[in-house]
């Protein structure tokens, strides 16, 4: 070996871009199995169970708590321009256009997106996805896809919820606590937030972030190596490009729809 | 994974909690500016008509009864813009429309007031009295420069 640096550089080029030939067939793959029969709808089912009902309470409390927070932190700005009154809008705003889905992809990804990857990868070391292959059963059709679909489906509700519940802990703060008008706080509420721009943008940018964290979270399970440590691997890997993923795509979606 | 009557109830609580969330966003929250019946449409021209959008809420004495559907300059070059209202609104004919601004730093909205002629306006009709937007930074260079001469 004459040129180890070079020959290494050259080797990690050519596998990553085996990686995306890769990403792209497996996402192809999950897209044809999802909309083809037979749909899995008890696999489905168990799936949304896992990644919806069991995040819920978390995004909930979460959710609660980032609002009250906004409401605290927007209502000591805003009083110094007597500017109470719009806090409504800057806590709804902001909760709808960036922080709910962000944070709801950011805590579903840590919840349910990291388990996801953990089971494939054990299932890949366990040898139970060759066994599905063996009976001729595509993983990927069998597996993969309703827990992709899960993803799609809980997470615009997840944001959702997160959305109420942290614009009721926003309430609480802003009118219980520090005694704005509540008539002046919804008012200003449902006034600055309109369906077309804010809540559409939100449900859209959602909805994307399900489909980029459950294919991730797939992918890398799928593709983990059959050891322990790379089921770890998987359930890191997973954590951190799903992370950024979510927050590159968050900014290409504001930047070219402005939501 | 068998079948579990009791993980299918609560997967399909949770839908309905997560559906029932979007919808009070969308609907109580993200409301439409204007929910009630639209159908009325009536015009209006404004020498300047500032920072109005579509979707402004018209109201008559402060009650919201439609919005601004169109803005858009007509062959003058005045701007045109078209009243989405309440069919049942029964506006007289001398009607006037003003531009005015919900606080100071507020949005801009169409403030309808009624005259006294016995006529009502029919869709598709022109309101003829108008009041441009009121243009906070045109009134303090006209009061700058207004002053600035009575020093001289």
């Amino acid at each position: 070996m004459k040129t180890p640096t070079l020959q290494a550089l050259g080797f990690r080029t050519v596998s990553l871009v085996g990686h995306l030939g890769c990403i792209v067939v497996f996402i192809g793959e999950v897209v044809t199995y999802a909309v083809r029969r037979p749909f899995r709808a008890r696999r489905l089912v168990n799936e949304v169970f896992d990644v919806g009902v069991l995040s819920l309470a978390i995004v909930c409390l979460s959710g609660a708590t980032v609002g009250a927070v906004l409401g605290l932190q927007g209502y000591n700005t805003l009083s110094r321009f007597g500017a109470e009154g719009s806090l409504g809008a800057v806590v709804g705003l902001s909760l709808v256009r960036e922080l709910g889905p962000v944070l709801t992809a950011l805590l579903v990804t840590g919840r349910a997106g990291s388990a996801m990857a953990a089971e494939i990868a054990s299932m890949v070391t366990t040898q139970q996805l060759d066994g599905l292959r063996m009976m001729s059963i595509n993983p990927v059709d069998f597996v993969v896809t309703p827990k992709a679909l899960a993803m799609l489906i809980a997470m615009p509700m997840l944001n959702a919820l997160f959305i109420v519940f942290a614009l009721f802990g926003g309430y609480l703060v802003g009118v219980v606590l520090l005694g704005v008008d509540s008539g002046v706080y919804v008012a200003s509420l449902e006034h600055a937030i309109t369906f077309e721009d804010d809540v559409a943008g939100t449900l859209l940018k959602s909805g994307i972030f399900g489909a980029l964290v459950g294919c991730i979270a797939t992918y890398r399970g799928y593709i983990s190596e059959p050891t322990s440590a790379g089921v770890s691997a998987a359930t890191t890997g997973t954590v951190v490009t799903a992370s950024v993923a979510v927050l590159l795509a968050d900014y290409v979606i504001t930047a070219l729809w402005g939501v | 994974m068998q079948a579990s009557p009791k993980r299918d109830l609560t997967v399909g609580l949770f839908v309905m909690l997560g559906l029932a969330a979007i919808g009070y966003l969308s609907i109580q929250v993200g409301g439409v500016t204007y929910s009630g019946p639209g159908g009325l449409t009536i015009y209006a021209t404004f020498d300047e008509v500032g920072g109005l959008k579509p979707r402004a809420p018209v109201a008559v004495a402060g009650v919201s009864v439609g919005q601004v559907k169109r803005i858009e300059l007509d062959s003058d070059l005045r701007a045109r813009v078209t009243l989405d209202l309440d069919p049942n609104l029964e506006l007289s004919a001398d009607t006037s429309a003003s531009i005015r601004t919900s606080g100071l730093l507020g949005d801009q909205f169409v403030a309808l007031e009624p005259g006294s002629e016995d006529e009502i306006l029919r869709p598709g009709e022109e309101i003829a009295y108008t009041e441009s937007a009121l243009l906070l930074e045109r009134l303090i260079g006209r009061f700058v420069h207004d002053s600035g001469v009575r020093t001289d």
